[in-house]
């Protein structure tokens, strides 16, 4: 792979011009449709993924109800609210940013990327806080896990580990997402003209906003578990 | 350009009604967890009320409701599959407790 020829294509920012149909496509709207479907059926193996780590989740609070519910109020649904409402936030703004890429204002998309990758590193933020008062609180499922009440201590474990596996793919995804968001902002910042192709933009927002998906749910389940 | 360029632009004003939506049911469903309700009525209320928030995510955010019907299908056969799969596992975990058989537990 060269460098040389990648960095070239960067610097000609036209070279997926707004409008442009690849020679496969009949028109633009067919061309725009195939994209959205491509994302589509990659969001439904996500979809699938984390559906199998809620589908163990619920199996398993449905058998230790009682001590999830006691293992849960170690988590700190302040910090649980925030970052729901950070990442609903910055589904927002990536919302927008794809607004702004469709009429080609690329100033406001820029500034749309550049909250959302903001909001993001914010979620990221409050998660490595509320990582790191479980660590201290030896609420780690790992070889230091001690949970005060020993007669539901391997329940709690097998709490934390869902909430460690769950929060933590989805932070990962979080991560990834950040990534994608920057490459977005940096194409738009290279394309002075305003020519580039808003579907890369849309793309990355229907990803985004799996993620929120993927946390609307994981917030009740982890934070808000009735008695 | 051709009208249809500018065909699946939404309003600014649909992502923050949207919006506004999302945050009034996430203060919904905290303030609902502190309504004492019974285990089973808490749960499917905090549930029924993610589900909301996600379809509004679907609909407006990623604009499944603009798109064409290709894009409907693509976009609920995930959820498809996940009744599926979540239907046919918890139906056996459900009567794992009602008929109880040898060698479980």
């Amino acid at each position: 792979m060269s460098a040389v020829s990648r960095s070239s294509h960067l610097s000609q920012p036209s070279h997926v011009a707004f409008d442009e149909v690849s020679h496969q496509f009949e028109d633009i709207e067919q061309q725009r449709e195939a994209y959205v479907v491509g994302m589509w059926a990659f969001l439904v193996t996500e979809i699938m993924f984390f559906g199998a780590v809620f589908l163990i989740y619920t199996v398993y609070r449905t058998l230790n109800h009682a001590a999830f519910y006691e293992a849960h109020k170690q988590l700190d649904i302040g910090l649980g609210t925030l970052n729901t409402f950070i990442l609903l936030t910055s589904s927002l703004t990536m919302a927008l940013a794809v607004h702004w890429a469709q009429v080609r204002n690329r100033r406001a998309q820029i500034m749309a990327l550049t909250s959302t990758l903001g909001l993001a590193g914010a979620f990221i933020v409050v998660k490595a806080i509320e990582y790191s008062h479980k660590f201290a609180h030896h609420l780690f499922p790992g070889g230091n896990f001690v949970y005060p009440d020993a007669s539901i201590a391997d329940q709690a474990r097998l709490f934390f580990s869902l909430y460690f596996g769950a929060t933590g793919l989805h932070a990962l995804h979080v991560v990834v997402g950040m990534l994608v968001i920057g490459a977005m902002l940096t194409r738009a910042l290279r394309d002075r003209d305003a020519r580039a192709d808003y579907i890369p933009v849309e793309m990355t927002g229907l990803y985004w906003h799996f993620v929120d998906i993927v946390w609307i749910f994981l917030f009740p389940l982890l934070y808000l578990i009735p008695r | 350009m051709h009208g249809s360029q500018h065909s699946h632009v939404i309003p600014i004003a649909v992502y923050l009604r949207s919006f506004v939506a999302l945050m009034a049911l996430l203060v919904l469903t905290i303030a609902a967890s502190h309504v004492p309700l019974g285990t089973g009525v808490s749960s499917a209320l905090a549930f029924t009320i993610a589900l909301i928030k996600a379809v509004i995510v679907v609909l407006y955010f990623m604009h499944v409701r603009y798109g064409t019907r290709l894009v409907w299908v693509w976009s609920a056969v995930g959820f498809f599959w996940l009744i599926i799969m979540f239907a046919i596992t918890l139906s056996d975990y459900v009567f794992r407790s009602i008929v109880r058989v040898q060698g479980w537990q």
